[in-house]
């Protein structure tokens, strides 16, 4: 017993905690992947979050099938994101960094409205796949099964794009294109294919984030500027550019939330905040960050 | 065409006189007097942002935040601490953003570019789910309502200032004392600092100006043009939504500035009138005319970024030969 709170409950918010920073993770990493690789802060990732769910929603619709749902919606979003890149973020190169943020506020706006257009002003509502409803024991406690399955994913995905940024050749130029674009130019690669990629890949994080987090937290057009918020406070904690950064600040932003939710539940969106102002005074540049990166 | 042209040039090197000529007949051009004074106070608003970014070059995504808190002071000074005087309630109003700026200043100013925007956008957001839990003060979810309008206090008299025309003249005077200040900061050698922030910080850092101390002075007086005009628009609906301290609002001003032209001493004016304008005629016609403000602005940032205003100077002046390289920009 910690304050009066049986060790089981504090336990279910400790996961709830690990799931919801799960979701930011996701949008973290790509965030700070397009940013690292092209200094571009795309203020829309949370909408394009949004927008994986909702396509999710009419997927599932279509093919009944949430496993299909799954890989078919983030690829969708993804494909968006290149159109987006190739015809919105392209003619900005060489721009100042703020002005591919507006350009992507200014989308950001039409897609919440358009969104509103094609599905409905009314939130919608996902139930989990019957395949993982229901709970399961921990021992401890029990935990509805589709979280622990978001937390697996989660998991998945970020050993996924560690071998694929590590052991692979394109991973190998991302790297390479993060640290110095010039150098990589002059040895002959094509960055604007690389960019691009990176792009498509960062927004269909955004979708899958999008496309989980739907039964769990429902499909309304508000929800990706709630997250996109929280994500800059996460890239700016972790630092930005930095995939460790965006991972352990992703995970510490979310047991934030949900433990303060459990103990105060009004405070919680104020000391995520809170939280940032103090890392800002102990290490500007964040905890994994190194300070210039388009600044 | 060539007086033309003249008077165009007449008209961006007065801009203080041109625009108190222009906002003294605006209100009779205009459908109806709540959309001029609308277009004062966000103009106003507009051209805070405007010291910010368009002068300073540093972007705020969170200007709500001071515009929220010069709103939220009048409001409160005037409905909960029962204060009789408008101009004591102002002054809240206008500590209130003081305040919010330099504390909002010390903390963001701790990093810059980009991450500058995304910082004031989180301590905005923050004050506004403070604004919004803490509904005993603030009226929460509904906004705070019940301001009463007294009478202004004005050279021992008092005048009543509750109908729409004199509150338009209220705001007229406040906005035209506000343009003259802005327009007095800039031609300062204050004013000149910012702009040589603007275009090369290392280059100022090396003249041996304090670029940090700079930008933050600059954020203060931005933080209270945008309390003065969350002030105004407290007293002109007599309500405090809890949306002013929103992002979205956050969001209003940066696509205004953007419009109009940030950087250009008019551009705040210009681009508050087109977006109230295209919020009244669209927002009639269609449910969802956000979608089209959001695409004019991406079509400007993309191929326009000097704005309606910004654009149009620069046509004016394509073709003024001989120029040498280093010619002043008007304005």
């Amino acid at each position: 017993m910690i304050l009066d709170v049986p060790l089981s409950a504090l336990a279910a918010q400790v996961f709830t905690g690990l799931v919801l920073g799960g979701i930011l993770v996701l949008m973290a990493v790509g965030l700070s992947l397009i940013f690292g690789l092209m200094t571009v802060v795309n203020f829309s990732h949370g909408a394009l979050y949004m927008l994986g769910a909702y396509v999710a929603f009419t997927l599932l619709g279509v093919t009944k099938s949430f496993w299909l749902t799954l890989i078919l919606a983030p690829l969708v979003v993804g494909t968006v994101g290149l159109i987006i890149q190739r015809f919105l973020i392209r003619p900005l190169y060489g721009r100042s960094p703020d002005d591919p943020l507006l350009l992507t506020f200014g989308l950001s706006l039409v897609l919440v409205e358009s969104v509103k257009v094609v599905w409905g002003k009314v939130g919608l509502t996902v139930d989990p796949p019957r395949d993982l409803a229901g709970a399961v024991n921990l021992g401890f406690m029990n935990f509805p099964v589709y979280r622990l399955f978001v937390v697996a994913v989660t998991a998945l995905v970020l050993v996924g794009l560690w071998l694929f940024l590590e052991k692979t050749n394109v991973g190998l130029v991302i790297r390479a294109g993060t640290r110095d674009p010039l150098m990589v130019r002059a040895l002959g690669v094509d960055l604007g294919r690389i960019w691009l990629l990176v792009f498509g890949l960062g927004i269909g994080l955004a979708g899958l984030a999008g496309v989980l987090a739907g039964p769990m937290r429902g499909v309304y057009a508000e929800m990706g500027v709630e997250i996109i918020i929280e994500c800059f406070v996460v890239v700016v904690v972790g630092g930005m550019g930095s995939l460790p950064g965006a991972i352990v600040a992703g995970l510490l932003i979310g047991e934030i939330v949900s433990l303060t939710t459990f103990f105060a539940p009004k405070m919680a969106e104020i000391v995520v905040f809170l939280v940032m102002a103090i890392v800002l005074l102990v290490r500007p540049s964040g905890l994994f960050g190194e300070a210039g990166l388009a600044e | 065409m060539r007086a033309w042209r003249a008077f165009v040039r007449w008209v961006a090197t007065h801009p203080v006189t041109s625009l108190v000529v222009f906002f003294a007949v605006f209100p009779f051009i205009v459908p109806h007097t709540s959309l001029a004074t609308q277009v004062l106070t966000y103009g106003l608003f507009a051209l805070g942002f405007n010291l910010l970014y368009g002068y300073t070059g540093i972007l705020s995504f969170g200007h709500a935040a001071y515009y929220g808190l010069g709103a939220y002071g009048t409001g409160l000074a005037l409905a909960k601490l029962k204060i009789a005087s408008l101009w004591g309630a102002i002054g809240i109003g206008l500590g209130a953003a003081i305040i919010g700026g330099v504390i909002a200043g010390f903390f963001c100013l701790r990093r810059r570019g980009i991450y500058f925007a995304m910082l004031t956008l989180a301590f905005a957001q923050m004050l506004y789910f403070i604004a919004f839990h803490l509904a005993d003060i603030t009226g929460g979810d509904d906004g705070l309502r019940g301001i009463p309008l007294h009478p202004l206090g004005l050279f021992g008299t008092s005048v009543s200032i509750r109908s729409p025309f004199a509150f338009y003249v209220f705001a007229f005077v406040l906005v035209s004392l506000a343009v003259a200040a802005l327009k007095r900061i800039l031609d300062s050698p204050f004013g000149a600092v910012l702009q040589a922030i603007r275009e090369n910080p290392e280059r100022a850092a090396a003249c041996g100006y304090d670029v940090n101390r700079i930008k933050f002075v600059s954020f203060v007086f931005s933080a209270f043009f945008a309390g003065l005009a969350g002030a105004l628009e407290a007293l002109r609906l007599t309500v405090v939504p809890v949306e002013a301290l929103y992002w979205s609002t956050s969001g209003q001003v940066v696509i205004m500035t953007l419009l109009g032209g940030a950087g250009t001493f008019f551009g705040p004016f210009v681009g508050a009138l087109t977006f109230l304008l295209l919020e009244e005629r669209l927002s009639r016609l269609i449910e969802w005319w956000p979608i089209v403000v959001g695409a004019i602005f991406m079509t400007f940032v993309l191929f326009l970024p000097k704005g309606i205003w910004g654009s149009f100077l620069a046509w004016v002046v394509r073709d003024a030969s001989p120029k040498p390289p280093y010619a002043p920009v008007p304005e």
